[in-house]
């Protein structure tokens, strides 16, 4: 099997790797695989990565590499190609049972269960994307919380998940003028994707619901609840349940 | 030791070099936007070039300090302190700075740096984040922060009399600066058009980007494209034909094309931009971004350690 692997400049201080042409689970693994490589490695010289779906972006020091024999773009890209067959020869045993060291400890592949509140004060628009899809408003909430997700980038805000895997019935525009406000644990769906606010911010998407778990805390060891590969179930439950879990 | 803030300044807040390992959870780097601002000016105080620091736009903070203290600003030229030179002040004494009347942002270090408790790695703010900092906000009258117990005390008056920074150390601020980019992912989209206009700073534009106005780039490919990662320096075109260039607060991932990536060492060019100054891009190969990143930091190294002769010897 050919297994695809790119490498573009992002400016003088970032490789892009493209590691597949489709969002699709192997290409998933793949991504997941060198991001833990590289974090687990710490090269020098290396400061950051960033996962999105078919890509990983590895971000660099541009005055570190010093001045050597060869161009430092060549160079940078050696270190990521080794990370890359290391992870390849070595997954899945790169993909451990646990992950490890984190707050929530999960077993690889376990979807983490996302509650929702849908409807109402928590889900302003969920009327709105049951008459755009021309379903009623329960069955939104049934093919919502029944589907199964994965999270394919995370950005935006700290700890915004863009999760993949949105049944095609529920495909909504986003709002023509987003909100200037959109509470945190808000749920929304833009398009294709949907996803779930974990800070007050402006926002775009249609909000169906809301979930009381909070997706972002700079002050837990793991401050995202999600990262990029996760598996991800929502679960609704009713205002009783929400507010008792505050 | 104590600073206590007097008068706030604009958008007066904490900053260092940024926060490195978290983009993957959606956190960016933030820090200092003239990061080479940030580095002289605690280098001119004695400290580490990533200590924690005040940014300030337009108009710099008055402060006064619990015990005497150095302190150094740079970046944008001010009405009241020279900048590039510390200067001891006394405990108790208002240090006034005044306005910026050449840039947009200045860094007020102090010897020691600010000491606020780090998150996530980092003593930055970020703003929309509400994280960093003092309480992830922009400082206001009355805040008190605390400052380090760093070596920067052994400067003396007599070591820095009649010192003077040499120039080429710093980057060619300009209000009308020719700032140099790689080319994007989908440079080929807007053909020459991004290298060839003006643009003008609008109005829009603060730490996450800023909004240029110009002639309309038209896309000519049509292709829908993934989010992916972007970077500060990003030049990123919205469907609108008008560029922004990402700056350090930036979200860590984005849809629009890349039309190009400012370089590295011309990044301070374009934070010390204020609205209504004009630039332009211009191209340069890759490999001569990372030559001139590689001799700034040949500079800084000169600089900090002529300053550290005197600092020990003074």
């Amino acid at each position: 099997m050919v297994r695809l692997m790119m490498f573009a400049p992002l400016g003088d201080a970032a490789v892009v790797v493209t590691l597949g042409r489709d969002i699709d689970d192997a290409t998933m693994v793949r991504v997941r695989a060198l991001v833990r490589s590289l974090e687990r490695a710490n090269e020098s010289g290396i400061v950051d990565v960033v996962p999105a779906y078919t890509t990983v972006t590895v971000y660099y020091d541009a005055g570190a590499w010093g001045a050597g024999d060869r161009p430092v773009f060549v160079r940078v890209c050696d270190v990521i190609g080794r990370h890359v067959e290391k992870a390849e020869h070595a997954w899945p045993d790169v993909v451990p049972a646990k992950l490890e060291g984190e707050a929530v400890v999960r077993e690889e592949g376990t979807p983490v269960e996302i509650p929702v509140c849908y409807g109402g004060e928590y889900g302003p628009d969920l009327e709105e994307v049951a008459a755009y899809c021309g379903l009623g408003g329960d069955e939104v909430v049934a093919l919502h919380s029944g589907a199964d997700y994965v999270v394919h980038a995370v950005g935006f805000a700290p700890g915004f998940a863009y999760l993949g895997g949105l049944p095609e019935k529920l495909r909504t525009p986003r709002k023509a003028t987003p909100r200037t406000r959109v509470p945190a644990g808000s749920v929304g769906i833009g398009w294709m994707q949907t996803g779930i606010y974990p800070l007050e911010t402006p926002g775009g998407w249609q909000l169906i619901g809301r979930t009381p778990l909070v997706l972002f805390d700079s002050g837990r060891a793991t401050p995202a609840l999600l990262s990029v590969g996760d598996r991800v179930k929502f679960r609704a439950i009713g205002a009783e349940e929400f507010a008792a879990w505050k | 030791m104590e600073m206590k803030i007097v008068r706030p300044g604009m958008l007066t807040t904490v900053q260092d070099l940024g926060r490195r390992g978290w983009r993957r959870a959606g956190v960016p780097a933030s820090g200092a936007m003239d990061a080479v601002a940030l580095r002289v000016a605690n280098a001119l105080v004695g400290n580490a070039e990533g200590a924690a620091a005040l940014e300030f736009t337009l108009t710099a903070p008055e402060v006064e300090f619990s015990e005497d203290a150095w302190v150094a600003v740079g970046g944008a030229e001010c009405a009241e302190m020279a900048a590039w030179q510390p200067r001891r002040v006394k405990a108790g004494e208002r240090l006034r700075i005044g306005a910026c009347v050449k840039g947009c942002r200045g860094y007020l270090a102090v010897a020691g740096g600010i000491a606020v408790e780090p998150v996530l790695g980092s003593r930055s703010t970020f703003l929309r984040g509400r994280l960093g900092g003092l309480e992830g906000r922009a400082l206001k009258e009355g805040d008190v922060l605390a400052i380090g117990a760093g070596e920067g005390r052994r400067l003396t008056d007599e070591a820095m009399r009649g010192w003077r920074i040499d120039p080429r150390v710093l980057p060619a601020y300009s209000t009308e600066p020719t700032v140099r980019v790689v080319l994007g992912a989908q440079a080929a989209d807007y053909g020459a058009a991004l290298l060839e206009a003006w643009f003008t700073v609008s109005a829009q534009s603060d730490r996450m980007g800023f909004r240029l106005q110009g002639a309309k780039l038209e896309r000519s490919g049509a292709e829908e494209l993934l989010s992916s990662a972007v970077s500060p320096g990003t030049v990123q075109v919205p469907p609108d034909g008008q560029p922004v260039v990402l700056m350090a607060d930036a979200q860590t991932i984005g849809g629009y094309p890349q039309a190009a990536h400012v370089i590295t060492v011309d990044l301070p060019l374009v934070a010390q931009l204020r609205p209504g100054d004009r630039m332009r891009f211009s191209e340069v190969a890759l490999g001569e971004a990372h030559r001139l990143a590689f001799a700034r930091e040949k500079q800084l190294a000169i600089l900090r350690e002529g300053l550290a002769q005197k600092l020990n010897h003074g």
